[in-house]
């Protein structure tokens, strides 16, 4: 009965937004500087002014892109809340246009998040806080921040329904399941990533990123928007190649390797519908056998 | 070598590292509020290399080589450098250092060649952090992957620097990006030598080839391969004893030194900023 109940539940859980045929999206590949986020903002507003100018509707800026990445104990210092000047003056200046951007979060408990936000009509719509911290290798970010324990989609006037990530949340395939399961239209990936591998003519990790990328696309048929930042911070080199990814899987746009830049990239809706008839996985997605089956795991794994 | 380990990859994009290690310089040295470098030029493969990318990176302008010849530097050493030069039109400086050197081992005639060696390397290093006062450049290092690892080079000599492009790149790829930068044949083909004696070669001193020693590295510190592993896989165990034993006892050269910790907050332990702190 119960399980009934649930999938009816589910059943009505597609919602019906009104959403425009195509968009346009700037993908802001922005150099942030360390620390100084009146610089930063001024990147912002810069970077916002032009993509205005070249009609957008939305604007992605990478991971952390009022901070820079490579914080470490700066990180209480360049803290904010939501509500502070800086993302005001961003929401601000974008008007109409919707933006993503990134900053350090300090909540109401004095904990600090790496988070990504989604405004929309100079209202926040959703803020993100980073789940999975990479804390091997170079990454060290579980010494510095509180992980984030939410991966939910939210709607959206233009865009129907959209999915935000930070960087490492990407490489995490429960977090591209949830995304499945919300039935994303855009899937949005903020990112810090530097470059590491250099062999045959191409940056390792940034083969990793198109890679992933274009299957997600595929996999979720929505399109999927990863925006990284370029620059160096103490010897780390950011490589930007940021993308724009069709429902299909194949790439539509992407900045160059390196160089800062705005590409502002016309997607349209109409292509969503195309690639759910060819392919309609989440349609398909069985849920409930999913759910049952993360919960057998987590009894064998925690409960016996 | 076995043909297994010739196998090993090695291989990087010229281009892709020339293009990422320029931005790295520029970025690197105009933030700290510089616009010029200073480097010691040997006319071997490292140095050459870092003048390559700084001229191509910032100007010949912006680039001071130092020469530093001790009396027993070689002929080839004089020469290659001179090559370069040349060949880059950057601007150069000819300091020898064989009067202070001598004037100080005059009270220790039975110093070993180490120590000669040494003292060559600290002395090169303070004529290059004065120039660097006198000329407002950063010094560059020249110190490659293999060397930091094993640990072939001198604390505070030639290993001090402010800023090295090449600190990740094995012996091996710099070959490969000496050919890219369009380095004269004569230098990419010599064997690699400290010149800190007559006659003296890296790999002679080394006992193993940086070719082989290179992969090693590779499987061992990038890939995490166990020493079991790279012995199976081919490896000479005396070989793979000797390089696990050089990275291990190495170590401090390439770290800070060690501060007797007191304080909730303690320099490179728990006081953590990057140095590109406020830039």
């Amino acid at each position: 009965m119960k399980e009934q109940a649930e999938t009816a539940a589910l059943k009505n859980d597609e919602t019906d937004h009104v959403a425009s045929r195509t968009l346009r999206i700037a993908l802001a590949q922005i150099d942030p500087r360390l620390g100084d986020i009146e610089h930063n903002l001024e990147l912002h507003l810069d970077q916002i002014e032009k993509a205005k100018g070249q009609q957008a509707d939305l604007i992605v800026f990478p991971e952390l892109s009022l901070t820079g990445y490579f914080l470490r104990d700066m990180v209480p210092d360049v803290a904010m809340e939501v509500e502070s000047v800086a993302i005001k003056a961003i929401l601000e200046a974008a008007g109409p246009m919707s933006v993503v951007g990134g900053f350090v979060e300090e909540s109401a408990r004095h904990r600090f998040y790496n988070v990504a936000f989604f405004a929309e009509a100079g209202q926040m719509a959703h803020v993100h806080r980073k789940v999975y911290l990479p804390t091997y290798g170079l990454f060290d970010e579980q010494r510095y921040f509180a992980a984030g324990n939410q991966i939910r989609a939210f709607d959206t006037q233009r865009f129907g329904r959209v999915g935000l990530l930070i960087c490492e949340d990407f490489w995490h395939l429960s977090a591209l399941a949830i995304m499945q399961a919300e039935e994303v239209d855009l899937l949005i990936c903020a990112a810090n990533s530097p470059a590491r591998g250099v062999g045959k003519g191409k940056i390792q990790t940034a083969e990793t990123y198109r890679n992933l990328a274009e299957t997600y696309a595929q996999l979720l048929g929505a399109v999927v928007v990863v925006v990284n930042r370029v620059g160096f911070e103490d010897g780390l080199c950011f490589w930007g190649n940021s993308r724009l990814v069709g429902p299909e899987g194949t790439t539509i746009a992407e900045g160059p390797l390196l160089d800062e830049s705005l590409e502002v990239v016309e997607v349209d809706r109409v292509a969503l519908r195309r690639q759910r008839l060819i392919a309609p996985l989440a349609r398909d997605e069985r849920l409930l056998l999913t759910i049952e089956e993360l919960k057998r795991i987590k009894r064998q794994r925690y409960e016996t | 070598m076995k043909p297994e380990i010739e196998a090993v990859d090695l291989s990087i994009d010229g281009e892709l590292v020339t293009n990422i290690l320029c931005r790295f310089l520029q970025n690197e040295i105009h933030r700290a509020g510089f616009q010029k470098v200073v480097l010691g030029l040997s006319g071997g493969i490292d140095s050459s290399v870092v003048t390559y990318l700084a001229v191509r990176a910032l100007g010949a302008e912006n680039v001071l080589t130092v020469t530093m010849p001790y009396k027993t530097s070689s002929e080839a050493t004089r020469v290659d450098s001179q090559t370069i030069v040349e060949a880059l039109s950057v601007p150069t400086l000819d300091v020898p250092i064989t009067e202070q050197v001598d004037a100080y081992f005059a009270r220790f005639p039975d110093a070993t060649r180490l120590r000669l060696a040494n003292k060559c390397a600290r002395e090169r290093m303070t004529i290059l952090y004065d120039q660097s006062a006198a000329s407002e450049g950063l010094v560059l290092g020249t110190s490659n992957k293999s060397e930091l690892l094993l640990g072939y080079g001198t604390q505070f000599g030639d290993m001090a620097s402010a800023i090295n492009p090449i600190g990740d790149l094995y012996k091996t790829q710099l070959y490969q990006l000496a050919e890219t930068l369009g380095i004269p044949e004569s230098i990419r083909s010599k064997k690699p030598t400290g010149d800190l004696w007559v006659g003296q070669t890296d790999e002679e001193e080394l006992g193993f080839s940086y070719a082989e020693v290179d992969r090693l590295l590779l499987l061992m510190v990038d890939r995490r391969w166990r020493r079991p592993e790279l012995i199976e896989f081919g490896f000479d165990e005396s070989l793979v004893d000797r390089a696990i034993a050089l990275v291990r006892r190495n170590h401090y050269k390439r770290r800070m030194p060690v501060i007797a910790k007191l304080s909730f907050r303690t320099m490179d332990r728990d006081f953590r900023y990057a140095r590109d702190w406020g830039t």
